[in-house]
């Protein structure tokens, strides 16, 4: 019970701030220097193709009835048309959006196994040469810029080596599996089609790897330190009193506890690695909504931005709620709190 | 009880004087002390160390760098894409430019964004962290903290991005664009140590006293806040040049021919792999500064840590 009214609240503070963003972007949008129906319909267009345009957009209209416009088209969906693209954003947003999800999934994927593995690692053998050598990884992928891991990387396993290829989401010649969620991985797999599939994943591990080097090295530091903090507590010398075995303490007493420092920062993760994920595809070639994103940001095209940054934004509040709600169930105590009151 | 303390002051005789000089004393000993642990990880001098050495760089860089004038319009195709050697440490670009050189003036606009971000944000984050922990569940907290949920809500760099792409590309507006996104972090920090001390003996004792609200705003809570404050700068200068280097990366930041660090790797990456020192030593130039910042704040975090324990 105390759960639900939690997620009740957060679900509310959610939509919230998803509404108090589209304000944001609609007053940036309206600030922007620069006559929006001008950038639209070209330098040459007659008087009369502006007038009836900015008639059209309710450009004539007063800010808050121009928000209430905005808002009710946002809501269907519909972001105008693309300056670039010259298709529907909104259709552009469906299409591309996918493939990025795709790839902050499988790079999510990738740095919570590799942290979970290497703070469980080191915690264990705290202050020995292993713990020493996992520190060093972590400094060096927190302290290096994404685009940096990308090149890196594509160098030494595309170039050097051979072994994974270092552009787009499928190789030449390889058909991309009907559309049922977007991701080729999970689409392959539907019809049954394995090389496809292993084609997909080939071309998602370098990416996906780059994008997720500095949140695995964050959260590797942070299972550490709490996994080597729960270590130290009565109830597992108890527990180890009590004979209980190692694997056991580990899987049963110290997991969960020493998860919820790490689940709570996964969410910011996700968001630097969206954010990373401009870059990482541009680099990568990968046909994502970050490299559309990029692109529009370039052509300042800013239906194409407003819908881009809405579209993240709206992905970030739902995983910041998931692991809001994650770390509920983790720790008993913050739902217990949410609902007694406050 | 009161009689006795009076008496026990009394008796003492302590003059403004004393107060004034056991006051500098006991904040001498406690910077000694506090040099003393923070000398004592040697990761933390390493950090210092390196910081020391990036602004020296960044400051004398007209004197320092080998060939100043090759971060203005230059070229020298004679000795363009030459590998690192005695005269030129780092090689020197595809225009003849020595790496070198330029990456010491790079570290000059990497430092600039740095301290004139934290410079912008950190003020405006503080104050408004003090001023809605203070009242808490009351309007300033609500509109406050929900209008830094807002900002929150897009990834910083994302927002960042956007932002610069709209204005002119330039450092400047660079440095307008990363202010944006990172104030609400100081805000929700200031924050959450405020509305744990607000109900604090010491904050309800100043407030039965008669003293103002800026006065136990800025006298009694902001000193407690000054050293998760501290920790966090060091620790952002890092995040700041890597997101001033991301932005320049893809030309949303430090224009050419002035030499951004993130510039640099971009133009270098086509001439991967045979020329690899053009993008090698830009990058390698942004880990080793992020690094030291890191690694000074991780010492200071550590310091503090256990002051307070």
């Amino acid at each position: 019970m105390n759960l639900l009214i939690f997620i009740g609240k957060r679900i509310f503070h959610a939509i919230f701030v998803i509404l108090g963003l589209a304000i944001v972007i609609f007053a940036v949008a309206r600030i922007m220097p620069g006559d929006p129906v001008r950038l639209a319909v070209g330098s040459r267009a007659p008087q009369w193709v502006v007038d009836n345009m900015r008639e059209q957009m309710h450009l004539n209209d007063p800010i808050p009835v121009q928000f209430g416009y905005w808002l009710r088209d946002a809501a269907q969906g519909d972001f105008g048309i693309s300056l670039v693209t010259r298709r529907n954003v909104a259709e552009d947003v469906r299409e591309f959006f996918p493939a990025t999800l795709e790839l902050a999934l499988f790079a999510l994927t990738i740095s919570l196994t590799g942290a979970l593995l290497l703070g469980t690692i080191a915690a264990r053998h705290k202050d020995k040469w292993i713990d020493n050598i996992i520190r060093i990884f972590s400094y060096l992928g927190i302290v290096t810029p994404s685009f940096v891991f990308a090149i890196i990387f594509i160098l030494i396993f595309a170039f050097a080596l051979d072994w994974l290829p270092a552009i787009g989401r499928l190789s030449n010649g390889v058909e991309p599996p009907p559309r049922v969620t977007g991701f080729y991985t999970i689409d392959s797999l539907l019809i049954g089609d394995l090389a496809t599939f292993w084609d997909a994943i080939r071309h998602l591990i370098l990416p996906a790897l780059a994008l997720a080097m500095a949140s695995m090295a964050q959260e590797a530091r942070i299972t550490r330190s709490s996994m080597a903090d729960n270590l130290t507590k009565d109830y597992i010398a108890s527990a180890r009193a009590l004979g209980v075995s190692e694997g056991l303490i580990m899987r049963r007493f110290l997991l969960k506890p020493s998860l919820i420092p790490t689940v709570s920062i996964v969410g910011m993760d996700f968001a630097a690695g969206l954010g990373n994920a401009f870059l990482v595809e541009l680099i990568f070639n990968w046909p994502g909504l970050s490299r559309y994103g990029m692109n529009a940001m370039l052509s300042k095209d800013l239906n194409a931005i407003s819908a881009v940054i809405l579209s993240f934004g709206i992905v970030f509040v739902l995983v910041n709620l998931l692991v809001d709600i994650l770390v509920a169930r983790l720790d008993p105590r913050i739902s217990l709190s949410a609902g007694g009151g406050s | 009880m009161g009689v006795e303390m009076t008496s026990a002051v009394q008796a003492t005789q302590l003059t403004a004087e004393d107060i004034a000089r056991l006051r500098r004393e006991s904040r001498r000993e406690n910077w000694g002390r506090a040099w003393y642990k923070f000398s004592r990880n040697p990761l933390s001098l390493i950090g210092a160390g390196t910081i020391i050495f990036v602004v020296c760089l960044a400051i004398f860089a007209p004197w320092i760098a080998p060939y100043p004038e090759h971060v203005k319009p230059f070229t020298d195709f004679a000795n363009a894409s030459q590998p690192p050697s005695s005269q030129h440490w780092f090689g020197t670009d595809e225009i003849g430019r020595d790496i070198l050189s330029r990456v010491i003036y790079g570290y000059r606009f990497s430092l600039t964004m740095g301290v004139t971000v934290l410079a912008i944000v950190v003020p405006i984050g503080v104050v408004l962290g003090l001023v809605a922990g203070y009242f808490q569940h009351r309007w300033p907290d609500t509109l406050i903290m929900r209008t830094t949920d807002i900002f929150l809500a897009v990834p910083p760099l994302i927002l960042a991005l956007a932002i610069a792409s709209i204005l002119e590309p330039n450092l400047f507006n660079a440095m307008i664009a990363v202010s944006l996104t990172w104030w609400p972090w100081y805000t929700r920090l200031v924050y959450s140590i405020t509305t744990g001390l607000r109900n604090e003996f010491f904050v309800t004792a100043s407030q039965v006293t008669g003293a103002s609200t800026s006065h136990i705003i800025f006298r009694e809570i902001l000193p407690n806040c000054v050293s998760p404050i501290f920790t966090k700068m060091s620790l952002d200068m890092g995040w700041v040049i890597i997101i001033g280097a991301s932005l320049s990366f893809v030309g949303l930041g430090v224009q050419p021919p002035k030499p951004g660090l993130g510039t640099m790797v971009a133009s270098g990456t086509r001439y991967l792999p045979d020329d690899w020192w053009i993008s090698a030593f830009p990058a390698l130039a942004i880990v080793v500064v992020v690094l030291g910042f890191n690694l000074l704040g991780d010492g200071l975090r550590d310091l503090f840590a256990a002051e307070d324990g």
